[in-house]
C-alpha cells in the first residue's frame, strides 16, 4: 500500500531530533534506514504525523575498536558491519550472524538503531546485543544515559525507550581472541526472518572447562533473552557431547515460543534444542 | 518539498509530497517506468534501483530521501540501443520470462558485480534470494550472471 501522509525532517544535530521528537509528544518517529518503519506504516500499523530523518546527523556511522571493545553509532548499516576487516577481529561473531540478516538490498539501508527501536523478536542484532551484554546509549531531553541491552527490550516490538529517546551507539564489551562461539540460524530461505537462531559463547578456565557460558536465543521468544539454565548446565563442564546435549535439552525446556503462521511452538522449540547442539559442536572447530 | 538528484546522469527536481516513495516518483514524476512496483514492502525487489553506487528498494525509500544522491535506473544501464554485459548474458541465457523482475534483478546484479565481480555462485544466489522472479526458476539467472562477471572483471562502472 501507499504510505499514510506525514511530515518530513532532516535534522543536523541530535541535539535538534530529540527537541522535534519532545515537540511530537509521540506522534513522531525517527527514520533511519526505513526498511522496517516504512513496509510497518505501508501496513497502516503505524502513524505517525511527523518522520525525523537522521540521515544528516553527522557521526552516527562510526565503528570504532579499542581496548574496550566496539561501539557501534546508530547508523551503522549491515552492509558495514559485514565490509568491516577490524570487526571481523574484534567481535567475529556479529559478521558472522549478520549474514543472516535480510537481503542484500536491504542491507545497504538498514541500520542498528533501526533494529534495536524495532524491537523485532525474531530479529538477530537484539539477540546478539542482549548475548554479548552490549549496553545502549542514548540521547533523550533529560541528557545522555546507557542502559544494559536486556533492559531494552520489554516485548514483540517494544522497548523502553520514551518517545524523546534516540538511540546514538551500542557498545559491545571487549572480546578475548580464543573465545569460542558460534551462531547458528534457521529460516526457511537465505535473508528471511529466523524461525529460530542461537547465539553461543564461552570461555576456557586453566583446566579447560567451559566458563562465562551466554547463550542467547531469537526468535523463539517474546523478546531476545539469555539461557541461564544451558548456561549452568555448560559452566563448569568439559566441552563435550554430553554437556552439550544437556545445555541444549535445557535450553528448550526454558523457551516458551509462540504459534504462528511460520510454525508452530513445538516446532520452534525443537529448533532451539538442534540448533544449540549443531552451534555448540561447531565451537569446537 | 523539493527534491533534487541525478537519474541516470542527468539532473532533476521535483516537487513531491513526503509520503512519496522514490519508486513512484521515479514513474509518475519522471516517467521511468522501467523500475517496476509490486509489494511496496520490501519483499519483492522488482523496485529495486542504483543509489549512490548501492542497491536499494525504491519502495522503501522516500523521494525526498534520495535528495543530493545519483541514481541509476534500468534505463540507465544500457547506452542507448546498445545493451550493457549482464543484459545480453540475460538475453543469451533466456533469463527472462514475463520480464516483471527483470529489472530489479538487472539493477541488484549490476551493484553486486561491480562490487564483487569475482562471487561465486552461492554468492549471486544470497543475493538472488531477496528477487522474487515467478518465471524462470533462477537457474538461467544464475547463469547469466556468472557469465557476467567476467565483463564486470574488466570494469563494467555502476552509474
Ligand atoms: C524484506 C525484509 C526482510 C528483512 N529481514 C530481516 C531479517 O532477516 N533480520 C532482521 O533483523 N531484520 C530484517 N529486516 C529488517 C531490517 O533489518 C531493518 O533494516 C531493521 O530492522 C530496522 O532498521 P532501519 O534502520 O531500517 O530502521 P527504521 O525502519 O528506520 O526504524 C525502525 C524503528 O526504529 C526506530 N528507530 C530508528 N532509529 C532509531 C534510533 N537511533 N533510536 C531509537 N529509535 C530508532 C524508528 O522510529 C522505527 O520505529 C528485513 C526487512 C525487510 C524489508
Ligand atoms: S515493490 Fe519494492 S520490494 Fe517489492
Ligand atoms: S521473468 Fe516473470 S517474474 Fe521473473
Amino acid at each position: 500500500m501507499k504510505l499514510p501522509p506525514f511530515d518530513y525532517a532532516s535534522p543536523t544535530s541530535i541535539t535538534d531530533a530529540v527537541a522535534l521528537l519532545a515537540a511530537g509528544k509521540g506522534e513522531a518517529r525517527l527514520l533511519a534506514g526505513g526498511q522496517s518503519l516504512l513496509p510497518v506504516m505501508a501496513f497502516r500499523l503505524a502513524n505517525p504525523a511527523l518522520l525525523i530523518d537522521m540521515r544528516k546527523i553527522p557521526d552516527l556511522q562510526t565503528i570504532a575498536v579499542d581496548d574496550r571493545g566496539v561501539r557501534l553509532g546508530a547508523l551503522v548499516r549491515w552492509c558495514d558491519i559485514a565490509n568491516s576487516p577490524a570487526l571481523k577481529k574484534a567481535l567475529p561473531l556479529l559478521p558472522n550472524a549478520i549474514e543472516h540478516v535480510a537481503h542484500y538490498a536491504i542491507q545497504t539501508r538498514g541500520t542498528v538503531g533501526g533494529s534495536l527501536g524495532h524491537a523485532d523478536p525474531a530479529a538477530e542484532f537484539p539477540g546478539l546485543a542482549v548475548t554479548c551484554d552490549a549496553m545502549i546509549e542514548i540521547e533523550g531531553s533529560a541528557g545522555r544515559r546507557e542502559m544494559p541491552a536486556n533492559t531494552l527490550f520489554t516485548g514483540p516490538l517494544q522497548t523502553s525507550l520514551g518517545h524523546d529517546d534516540i538511540i546514538v551507539a551500542i557498545r559491545f564489551p571487549p572480546w578475548p581472541a580464543d573465545r569460542k562461539w558460534a551462531f547458528e540460524e534457521f529460516s526457511r530461505r537465505h535473508g528471511d526472518f529466523a524461525l529460530a537462531a542461537i547465539a553461543v559463547f564461552y570461555d576456557l578456565d586453566d583446566s579447560g572447562r567451559i566458563a562465562n557460558a551466554h547463550v542467547g536465543v531469537i526468535a523463539a521468544t517474546d523478546k531476545p533473552t539469555r539461557l541461564p539454565t544451558a548456561e549452568a548446565a555448560l559452566n563448569g563442564q568439559m566441552p563435550n557431547s554430553e554437556c552439550f546435549i544437556a545445555a541444549s535439552e535445557a535450553a528448550a525446556q526454558a523457551c516458551n515460543p509462540s504459534a504462528d503462521i511460520h510454525a508452530s511452538a513445538d516446532y520452534r522449540r525443537s529448533l532451539v534444542r538442534t540448533l544449540l547442539t549443531r552451534a555448540l559442536r561447531k565451537t569446537l572447530n | 518539498m523539493r527534491t533534487t538528484f541525478h537519474v541516470n546522469q542527468r539532473a532533476v527536481s521535483v516537487d513531491v509530497s513526503p509520503r512519496m516513495t522514490l519508486g513512484d516518483c521515479l514513474r509518475h514524476e519522471l516517467k521511468l517506468t522501467g523500475t517496476h512496483i509490486a509489494c511496496e514492502h520490501g519483499v519483492c525487489g522488482a523496485c529495486t534501483v542504483i543509489v549512490d553506487g548501492e542497491a536499494v528498494r525504491s519502495c522503501l525509500t522516500l523521494a525526498v530521501q534520495a535528495d543530493g544522491t545519483y541514481i541509476t535506473t534500468i534505463e540507465g544501464l544500457s547506452d542507448g540501443e546498445a545493451l550493457s554485459p549482464l543484459q545480453l548474458a540475460f538475453r543469451k541465457h533466456h533469463a527472462l520470462q514475463c520480464g516483471f523482475c527483470t529489472p530489479g534483478i538487472l539493477t541488484t546484479l549490476h551493484a553486486f558485480l561491480t562490487h564483487n565481480p569475482d562471487a561465486d555462485e552461492n554468492a549471486i544466489r544470497n543475493v538472488l534470494s531477496g528477487n522474487l522472479c515467478r518465471c524462470t526458476g533462477y537457474v538461467s539467472i544464475i547463469a547469466a550472471a556468472m557469465e557476467a562477471r567476467s565483463a564486470y572483471r574488466a570494469g563494467a562502472i555502476a552509474r
